[in-house]
Parts: C-alpha cells; sequence; structure tokens
C-alpha cells in the first residue's frame, strides 16, 4: 500500500519508503526487558524501648554469592542541620536494593532539612513517618525496592517505630525486623521483646497456662538482644554478617556503635 | 511508472517485494540497550598507604569475538581520579565525554579567573564527588529504563584527601571498599587482593610498589582464566603527586605450566 | 516624582547610558538597616541591627542560614531575601546530593548573580531590592562575598551595606590589617564595633536589636579541613559579645571615630 495516504492510489508499481509514519507507540514508551532490580541482602531490626529506640543492621552488601563490601551501612541518621548529622533526631534504615534505599534516604533527609529550615524545629518522628509513607506510595508503580524502618522518640520521650513495605503501608510497632534475615529474627523478637509464648511454669495446664507478665526491657537488655540475635541470623543466612550497626536514639542524641560480625 | 522524485532510484514493489521496515521500529515502543554489545571484562583496584592502583585490559571484546585489542578502559579526570570502566565501551564513551566537559567546565572556571591566588580558592572535584555524580547519572539512568551498561570504579582521593576507591553498576548500586573488582575479577582477583588488604588499616600498611605487585599478579590470573582477557593491559596509580597511567603494559613471567595438569571438566581423567 | 522618562523599566538605557530601574534598586539596599560582614584566616562572621516597625512588632530577622557551611545578612527587602535565600538553600542541597560536598562559595554567590543579573534584562521584571553579604567556608578557607541587585558579586575582606553604612566602612578600613589574624572573637568584636559606628546617637546596641552570625574553618593536616557550622545568635545569646563593646567597657573610646562624620548630615535611621 501506498505510504503516503496524501497520494493518490496508483494503478502502478508501488514504492517502499522508509519515512513510514510512526503509530501505536506514545511518545517516550519504551519496551523493558532490563531487569532494574536486584537484591543487595542484608538485615535490619529495630527495638522500642520506654525511653530510647535501638536501630541495627549488618553492614555485609552482596550480589548474589559475592560479597561486594564488608562495610557498606544501611542505617542513617536523616534530618540534621549538617552534613554529620550531628544534631539529628531521627533514624532510618533501609534493606532490599540498595541503590533504592540510599535514594530513599537522600530524598527522606532532603524533606528533613527543608523543615527543620522552614519550621525552625526537626520534624516529629510521627510526621517524618506518614510523609516516608507518602514518598513510598508515590512511586507505587515503579516502586522504591526497599523495607525501610523509621526510629526516634515521639512527642512524649517514648521509642518510636515505624515499618513499612516497598509500597508505603506502614504501622508503628514494638518491634521489627526487615530483610534477607527478617523471617529467622522476627519470631525471637516475639519471643523475646513481647513475651510471647512465655508462660509461668506450674501455673495450670493447657489454657489455664497463666502468660509470663509483659515488662519494658532496658536499653542494656535490648543491646545484648540485638547482638543475639544478629549472631543467630549470621549462622543461618549467607547474606547476613561482616559486622552490626547500632544507633541508640535517646534524649541526649544518637549514639553509633559497630561491633564485629562473623566474616564467612 | 511513477515519476514523483521521492520515487526515484527505489526498488519496485512488485519485483522486489514490499520493503519490510519493522526492523526500523517505526511502531512500537522504542527500545533502549537491552545488552551490552562491545564489552570489556574485569577492572581491578587496590588502595594502599598514598593512594590506589587501578587496572584493566586493553580488550573490547563482541561477544566471544576478540574485536578491538587497543581499548584504554581506564580514563582519567583532573590529574586526582582514575576511571575504570567494564561492560560496555560505547556507554563508557558517553560517559567519558560527561565527565570530560564537568573537567573542561571546571578549567574554564579557573581560566577565568584573574590570578593563581584567586584560581587556587576554587575547589577542584576530588575523587569520591565525582563518584557522587556517577552514582547519580547511573541511577537517573537506570530510572529512565535506559541504563549505562557498565560497572565502573573511580578511584582518587576524598574530601579529607584519604585514598578513595568506589564502584557503582548500572543499577546504580554502589559501595566502597579496600579493594575491588568488577566482572570475573570479582572472583577471581578480589580473593587474592583481600589477602593483602581486608580492611582500610591493613591497605594502609601496603606499598606502592606492594600494591603494584598484587595487581599485576591479579591480571595474570584473570589472563589465565578469563577467556575474554587479553595480556595487553593498562595500570594507573594515582597518588598525591598525580596520576602515574601506563597504558601498554605486557603480561610478565607468565607460566602456563599448570594447563598441563588440566584434564577437561569433571568426567575426562586421562 | 519622575526624574526622568528612561526609569520605567529594566531594560531601557538612559542616554547617559545608565538603568535607573537598577540603581532605584540599589536605593531599596540603602533603606535596609546595616549590616557588617568580616572575614579573617579562620573565620568569616556577619553581623546586623535589628529594626522593629513599631515597639508592638517583633523585629526583622537580618540573618539567615543557608547550609552548614554558609550564611547571609541581608539589607533591603527581607521578602526578596527569602526568595533569594530559599534558592541559595536549594542550590546547596542539590549540589550536596549530586557531588558530595559542600558548594564552593564563589560558585553559590555566581548563581545569585547571575539569577539577579537575569532580572535587570527582561522585560517586564524587576530586579531585587536587596543585597547580601554571604559569608561561609570552603576548603580554601572563609570567604565573604557582596551581592547587589545590579547582580555584581564580589569578594571582600570586610564589608557592611545598609544605612549609613558608610561609617561602618570606615571603621572597616582603618582597621583591615588587624582583621587576617584575628580570633573569632575578636571578630565579632570588630564587627560591633564598626555597627556602633552606623548607629544614630542615642541609639544603642542591645540584645534585641543585635544579630551576630558566625561560620568557622577548622584545619586539619596539610590539606584536610572541618567546617564549624554556620550559626546565628540572637536574643541573650549575644549578650557575651555586646558587652565587650559596651561605652563603659571601651572606655568612651567608640565616639571617637564616629565623631567626625556626624557632620555630614546622613539621612537618619527610622
Amino acid at each position: 500500500m501506498s505510504m503516503f495516504s496524501q497520494n493518490p492510489l496508483m494503478n502502478g508499481p508501488n514504492y517502499s519508503f522508509s519515512e513510514t509514519p510512526r503509530v501505536g507507540a506514545p511518545e517516550g514508551a519504551r519496551e523493558h526487558r532490563f531487569d532494574p532490580y536486584t537484591d543487595n541482602g542484608g538485615s535490619t531490626l529495630a527495638i522500642a524501648g520506654a525511653d530510647f529506640t535501638i536501630m541495627a543492621g549488618d553492614t555485609r552488601t552482596t550480589s548474589g554469592y559475592s560479597i561486594n563490601s564488608r562495610f557498606h551501612p544501611k542505617v542513617f541518621k536523616i534530618g540534621g542541620t549538617t552534613a554529620d548529622q550531628k544534631d539529628a533526631t531521627l533514624v532510618l534504615s533501609v534493606v532490599g536494593f540498595a541503590a533504592d534505599g540510599e535514594a530513599l534516604k537522600e530524598r527522606l533527609d532532603s524533606i528533613c532539612k527543608m523543615y527543620r529550615y522552614r519550621h525552625g524545629k526537626p520534624m516529629s518522628v510521627k510526621a517524618c513517618a506518614q510523609r516516608l509513607s507518602t514518598i513510598l506510595y508515590q512511586k507505587r508503580f515503579f516502586p522504591y525496592y526497599a523495607y525501610a524502618i523509621l526510629g526516634g522518640l515521639d512527642e512524649e520521650g517514648k521509642g518510636a517505630v515505624y515499618s513499612y513495605d516497598p509500597v508505603g503501608s506502614y504501622e508503628r510497632e514494638q518491634c521489627r525486623a526487615g530483610g534477607a534475615a527478617a523471617s529467622l529474627i522476627m519470631p525471637f523478637l516475639d519471643n523475646q521483646v513481647n513475651f510471647k509464648n512465655q508462660f509461668i511454669p506450674g501455673s495450670g495446664e493447657g489454657h489455664a497456662l497463666q502468660e509470663r507478665e509483659r515488662r519494658p526491657l532496658t536499653r542494656q537488655e535490648v543491646e545484648v538482644l540485638v547482638k543475639d540475635a544478629f549472631d543467630g541470623a549470621v549462622e543461618r543466612h549467607i547474606e547476613v554478617g561482616d559486622g552490626l550497626q547500632m544507633m541508640v536514639i535517646t534524649k541526649e542524641g544518637i549514639e553509633e556503635i559497630i561491633l564485629p560480625l562473623k566474616k564467612d | 511508472m511513477d515519476h514523483r522524485p521521492q520515487a526515484w532510484g527505489r526498488p519496485r514493489d512488485d519485483i522486489y517485494g514490499a520493503y519490510d521496515g519493522s526492523y526500523l521500529q517505526n511502531s512500537g515502543p522504542k527500545q533502549a540497550t537491552q545488552s551490552p554489545v562491545v564489552t570489556g571484562t574485569s577492572v581491578i583496584a587496590i588502595k594502599f598507604a598514598d593512594g590506589v592502583v587501578m587496572a584493566a585490559d586493553n580488550l573490547a571484546s563482541y561477544g566471544s569475538l576478540a574485536r578491538f585489542t587497543d581499548v584504554k578502559r581506564l580514563r582519567t579526570f583532573h590529574d586526582n581520579t582514575v576511571i575504570g570502566f567494564g561492560g560496555d565501551v560505547s556507554d563508557m564513551q558517553y560517559l567519558d565525554r560527561l565527565i570530560g566537559e564537568i573537567d573542561i567546565d571546571q578549567e574554564y572556571e579557573l581560566e577565568q579567573l584573574p590570578d593563581r591566588e584567586a584560581q587556587k580558592s576554587v575547589e577542584l572535584m576530588q575523587a569520591s564527588n565525582l563518584f557522587t555524580f556517577l552514582r547519580r547519572q547511573m541511577y537517573h539512568q537506570r530510572n529512565e529504563f535506559n541504563p549505562l551498561w557498565n560497572q565502573i570504579l573511580v578511584a582518587g582521593f576524598d574530601d579529607e584527601h584519604k585514598p578513595f576507591l568506589a564502584s557503582v553498576d548500572l543499577r546504580g548500586t554502589s559501595f566502597t571498599s579496600p579493594s575491588l573488582a568488577t566482572g570475573f575479577g570479582a572472583a577471581l582477583a578480589q580473593p587474592i587482593m583481600r589477602k593483602y588488604a581486608a580492611t582500610d588499616e591493613d591497605a594502609a600498611r601496603l606499598t606502592r610498589d606492594q600494591a603494584v605487585d598484587v595487581i599485576k599478579e591479579c591480571m595474570k590470573v584473570l589472563f589465565y582464566r578469563d577467556a575474554r582477557s587479553l595480556d595487553r593491559y593498562s595500570i594507573a596509580v594515582v597518588t598525591k603527586e598525580g596520576i602515574d597511567l601506563k597504558e601498554n603494559e605486557q603480561l610478565e613471567k607468565q607460566s602456563w605450566a599448570f594447563a598441563e595438569r588440566i584434564k577437561g571438566y569433571g568426567t575426562q581423567t586421562v | 516624582m519622575f526624574r526622568n522618562n528612561y526609569d520605567n523599566d529594566s531594560v531601557t538605557f538612559s542616554p547617559q547610558g545608565r538603568i535607573f530601574q537598577v540603581e532605584y534598586a540599589a536605593e531599596a539596599v540603602k533603606q535596609g538597616s546595616v549590616v557588617v560582614g568580616i572575614a579573617s584566616k579562620t573565620h568569616a562572621v556577619l553581623v546586623a541591627i535589628k529594626r522593629n516597625a513599631e515597639e508592638l512588632s517583633s523585629y526583622q530577622k537580618k540573618l539567615f542560614p543557608i547550609d552548614e557551611h554558609t550564611g547571609i545578612a541581608i539589607a533591603g527587602l527581607t521578602s526578596d531575601a527569602r526568595v533569594l535565600s530559599n534558592f541559595m538553600k536549594q542550590q546547596c542541597l542539590g549540589h550536596r546530593l549530586t557531588y558530595g560536598r559542600n558548594m564552593p562559595i564563589r560558585n553559590l554567590v555566581e548563581q545569585i548573580g547571575s539569577k539577579a543579573q537575569n532580572n535587570t534584562q527582561h522585560y517586564g521584571k524587576r530586579p531585587y531590592g536587596v543585597g547580601l553579604l554571604i559569608a561561609g567556608v570552603d576548603n580554601t578557607g572563609p570567604h565573604l562575598f557582596e551581592f547587589q541587585p545590579s547582580g555584581m558579586t564580589e569578594e571582600m575582606q570586610a564589608f557592611a551595606i545598609g544605612a549609613r553604612s558608610q561609617m561602618a566602612r570606615t571603621y572597616l578600613e582603618r582597621h583591615l590589617d588587624a582583621f587576617q589574624d584575628s580570633s573569632r572573637e575578636e571578630l565579632i568584636t570588630h564587627g560591633l564595633r564598626a555597627l556602633k559606628e552606623s548607629l544614630v546617637q542615642d541609639r544603642e546596641l542591645t540584645v534585641d536589636n543585635t544579630s551576630v552570625g558566625v561560620v568557622g574553618f577548622i584545619k586539619e593536616g596539610e590539606a584536610s579541613y572541618k567546617v564549624d557550622p554556620f550559626k546565628v545568635y540572637d536574643g541573650q545569646e549575644v549578650s557575651v559579645f555586646l558587652e565587650k563593646v559596651s561605652d563603659s567597657a571601651e572606655g568612651g573610646a567608640a565616639p571617637a571615630a564616629g565623631g567626625e562624620a556626624e557632620g555630614e548630615g546622613m539621612e537618619v535611621d527610622s
């Protein structure tokens, strides 16, 4: 067929022209076979106490069976006024696809910085948590492939942990594990932090068994718990190891602790 | 007969059949790079007491064909940074142009200033700053589904003027380590380098000569085992004094004695 | 009211080659209360007099932090300054995101310079009615820049802009040699003394009407440095600085320098 609709259709032979009309494809649409995601392994953990929050993550980053780096932090201070985040009040941990995680951190940090600049005070955890959810959901159809946990102290000074899925569903929790070894650590946390399935010995039979009384954990207890959780995860998951990074958020500020983990 | 000028010299459809323009992608979605075409193999680098050593061979392969045997895959930036490219060579050339422009802008700013004193007051970009830029560029392109098909190593110094070495790939994933390797090097060279520099403290005890020797040893191992490699390679040493880049090194003291003992894979025993 | 026919917009030259709208904008700077800036080898300080429209109102802000390594002092229309301040903040944030470093001060100042120049060359736009002093540090040390509504920017060792600022500049010129090696406290004291020179008789520096901003440069090793972040002191925080320049502390020395200038009949700072 004649490619030129404006020309009369002729009885003689036709000629092909490379200037074929572009149809169908909307401008800028791209076919994609390239997979934009990878999993960089690693695990994170956050526990809220009565007047503190501890955020932790291992420092290994992997692709497949290779260890890319033995020291690549995934727990970040957020919203300080300076580059070294000395006066930050919030902590974000990200695990999953590292590049998305880092991009997410940088975006949230910029937003917190602008908030602080405009309002003259740091963002509350509650407000930041809501904002983070919005950021994630805005990319609902090309998500940040990162499991984020946000930690800080709430308006009453109590420890606060907010956990997210990659598209922005979030809730406030007492504790949460994320990433490669989440399924290994979370049941341990249920048992040790929320005293799930702990009963007073000899207090009865079956349903009559009395639950062990629940009490908030101290900072020292939680620090040991975090180390134990990661030591366990390192044994059973190849993508977890090398180093343990812990951020302890109290009203005095944020303390960073780095401990060694097994490097095998 | 159609005498319109547009038809001059065109093959007639009744004789040759209509021209099949489908491969020209005139309809359907636009395609970005789906896979690399002409590629470079491993890049390896290690930090030492007062700088970084990096090396890559001079081969650009077209699949299994050793297509270009004189391609320089280590590029420099403003006398203080070396960038090593693995992966697609055309994407490497694009990135090289991009950072070349930044360097030119930077030089131009210097030239515009009236005197040496003012020139000194311009902050030059360090390797760490250029790396942040590259990381952003790579991540941006992956967000557009139009990735630059490379894994890149950047060597030089950071803002605190300590040795700096970092890697970024086509998805924008980035990390730093005392030693780094792309492609096959990650499996073959990295374990050797980690023996000498497992931590930054270890690396800070390595001398320049030791670091160069480790890199040369690794290049040899890579040439033995990587089928897409070459015995001609480039090696660069970045120190505060500047960059020492040699682009036509030959692998020395090869020994293929080990090859005699290799008897196929798995079942072959005689 | 009209000086001539050539001042209706900022794109028309007068036959004498002047652009009156730009000159009027420069007048707006002189309406603003005075701000002083000084740079030494280790610090850059900004000091300012704040004004309140009436007794019942609060004092108008004069110092704005931009990023950890830089801040500005303004004289003129505060609302215009806020636009520039926001722009500068965004630029610094963007620069940090792309290059992972503090934005070089000269770079930042050139950005607002071209932004302001643009307003003087397009019909329907108006120049910014504000002048700035920009204090900041980068890896070459502390810097002080002046910015004018025309888009002109210039690096200064010490400078003052705003109402009756000539007296402050005279003070700064007389003590220029002392600034380079001054400590942080000495620099602030010099700044406040310069500020005092510009005061109308019977007015004083008080904790309510004085603002002080400081940014520092801490050298670590031969090439490495740390930023002592830009900090603004207001209210009771400035009392320590004010004590050093109170008339009793200075033994009545302050009016001596200003005495001769009073006869010039400068317009009264309302």
